[in-house]
């Protein structure tokens, strides 16, 4: 009680961020820049790698805010992906652009995670991740049923008829890019809101963040339709890049897989996790690509393996050692006497 | 192919009393969202196992027994097959033996307890590592037999587990009610009408008992049989 009322002497100084963090934000311009420049050096065949890997990196990042942060694991994200492309191949058989249907698929996806939220919000963790599956299968259902968009088959996407395959590529690339850049920066700035300070607490402790009259409900319910709206646009991405909308091959429950493992291997619970966790993704998935099934052992195994003794991931493992954050979304205590500085954290503050 | 259970079921109960006393434990002890990941993950590495093993053909492992394709004639209109009525007499005797089991047996009770309060129970003198292992066990053994019924009645391939038969089973368990041994049997039955009642409405054997799962989880979200509210 007296504890607080003294006033703190020499006072304690609080910062949003190391001051690596302008040079981290200039590094991402600049990787930004140099990713949208790509298209013009670089074969198509490395850009068709790359939109896979920016798919996997917004979903991964997608999972990780609902996992990660606001303790939902969904088996069940596949449905939005799917969802996502059906909204692009529905707008593109009504005329619209692709590209230009992309953001209007990633608002529609996010508007019908509403009413799944009312029905899968009334169980709990297991119940919880199973009951998404239902529902990824049941749209799936129900979608083939529809033949005038493909049924159990499905089509391929109308639109880009007379477009050069090199400018098809490049506008791919720059739509998979756009969507993975907002996706990140929708989450950074998420994350920096006061609705960022209930999902950390929600992180570190559900009971402790309840009842300091933390709305975890509400909480939840944003991150679902915000990681419904992001997975609609990475599913909007897949379908422009297949040029071809299959129901089993979107609703597949390998996109839940993949965008999980590359978020569990990086780190849950920051941004940068997903974003290592899709780089090694991708390599394994490049390398062990002639082996089958056995990229998806691996990974499997991996995962369990990082869940079980580096729960933090590789991430984890690297804030451990040198106290560096890319995307700062925290604050940072510094005890008396000492002043934020040093790249690799020199001194590391008490972090919060 | 029909006896191959006598050797299964034990093999499968054993092995899950090991993943559960290993794996799944160590899990456990690290909180939900780790055995999430860690039973999710190994899902995976057992379906790609299979399918690199096994390859993605379609198989089945009744083939030639007359008992899985033999019927009966009740009145001049209904065929009813030998099997489905052997699966059902299983599943019936299966969920006595658990009844008595859970409710009259020594480890019954001390899996009662540890589902409980593991803490009072452990607290007591129960090792619950142990009594989650025996429940592990229990729960494997009778997965192999439903996984066997499974097999001779039906066609399978690696993904048969995931794709179709695990949401059948979750959506007869929250049908039914969470907890309720005789519950999931009500779902069981009321999702396989609800599924052969929607083959003539949609043309497929699935939409239909997910539509009532849906209808269940909006309309009596504590399942047919419980009284009590899902917390």
């Amino acid at each position: 009680m007296s504890a607080a009322s003294q006033p703190l002497n020499p006072p304690v100084r609080v910062s949003r961020s190391q001051r690596n963090a302008i040079w981290t934000g200039a590094g991402a311009l600049i990787v930004v820049l140099v990713l949208a420049y790509l298209p013009y050096i670089v074969y198509s065949g490395t850009t068709g790698i790359l939109v896979q890997g920016l798919i996997v990196l917004t979903l991964a990042s997608m999972w990780n805010l609902l996992a990660g942060y606001a303790g939902l694991v969904s088996v069940g994200q596949q449905a939005f992906v799917g969802l996502g492309a059906y909204f692009v191949l529905i707008l593109a058989l009504h005329g619209i652009e692709p590209i230009v249907a992309l953001p209007v698929a990633a608002i529609g996806s996010g508007v019908v995670a509403l009413p799944l939220w009312w029905l899968v919000s009334r169980l709990r963790s297991g119940y919880f991740a199973i009951a998404t599956w239902v529902l990824a299968a049941t749209i799936m259902l129900v979608i083939e049923k529809f033949s005038s968009i493909g049924g159990g088959t499905g089509m391929p996407l109308p639109g880009f008829a007379g477009l050069a395959p090199t400018l098809l590529s490049a506008y791919t690339y720059w739509a998979a890019l756009a969507v993975t850049v907002v996706s990140l920066g929708g989450i950074y700035l998420l994350l920096r809101s006061r609705l960022g300070l209930v999902l950390t607490a929600i992180r570190d402790d559900e009971t402790a963040a309840r009842s300091s009259g933390a709305r975890v409900g509400l909480a939840r319910l944003l991150v679902f339709v915000v990681a419904g709206a992001g997975c609609g646009a990475g599913g909007a991405v897949l379908a422009i890049s297949q040029l071809q909308v299959q129901p089993s091959a979107v609703f597949s429950v390998q996109w839940t897989a993949e965008m999980a493992f590359a978020a569990i291997i990086g780190g849950l619970g920051t941004i940068e996790g997903p974003i290592i966790g899709t780089v090694l993704y991708m390599v394994l998935q490049q390398t062990l690509a002639s082996y089958n099934a056995w990229y998806l052992i691996i990974l499997g195994l991996v995962a369990i393996a990082v869940a079980l003794f580096a729960r933090r991931g590789i991430w984890g493992l690297v804030d451990d050692k040198l106290g560096i954050r890319l995307f700062p979304v925290g604050y940072y205590l510094w005890p008396p006497g000492e002043n934020p500085r040093g790249l690799l954290g020199v001194r590391r503050p008490v972090r919060g | 192919m029909l006896w191959s259970f006598v050797i299964v079921v034990p093999v499968m109960a054993a092995l899950g009393y090991v993943l559960q006393r290993t794996l799944i434990q160590g899990a456990l002890d690290r909180g939900v969202l780790t055995t999430l990941i860690v039973t999710f993950g190994l899902s995976t590495v057992i379906e790609n196992g299979l399918l690199q093993f096994f390859s993605a053909n379609t198989r089945g492992i009744g083939s030639g027994l007359g008992l899985v394709t033999d019927s009966f004639s009740l009145g001049s209109q209904i065929q009813i097959g030998y099997l489905p009525v052997i699966i059902f007499a299983v599943a019936v005797a299966v969920l006595l033996g658990l009844q008595y089991f859970l409710s009259s047996s020594k480890y019954g009770r001390l899996i009662r307890a540890v589902a409980d309060d593991s803490e009072a129970a452990q607290l007591s003198g129960a090792d619950y590592r142990h009594v989650f292992g025996i429940a592990a066990a229990l729960a494997f053994g009778t997965v192999a037999l439903g996984g066997l019924a499974y097999g001779l009645s039906d066609q399978f391939d690696p993904t048969a587990g995931t794709d179709t038969i695990l949401l059948f089973a979750f959506a007869a368990v929250v049908i039914g009610g969470l907890g309720s041994l005789w519950g999931t049997l009500l779902g069981g039955v009321v999702l396989g009408v609800a599924q052969a009642v929607g083959y003539q409405f949609f043309t497929d054997e699935v939409t239909g008992g997910y539509l009532v799962f849906l209808a269940v989880l909006v309309l009596r979200p504590q399942g047919l049989t419980s009284r009590r509210a899902r917390t």
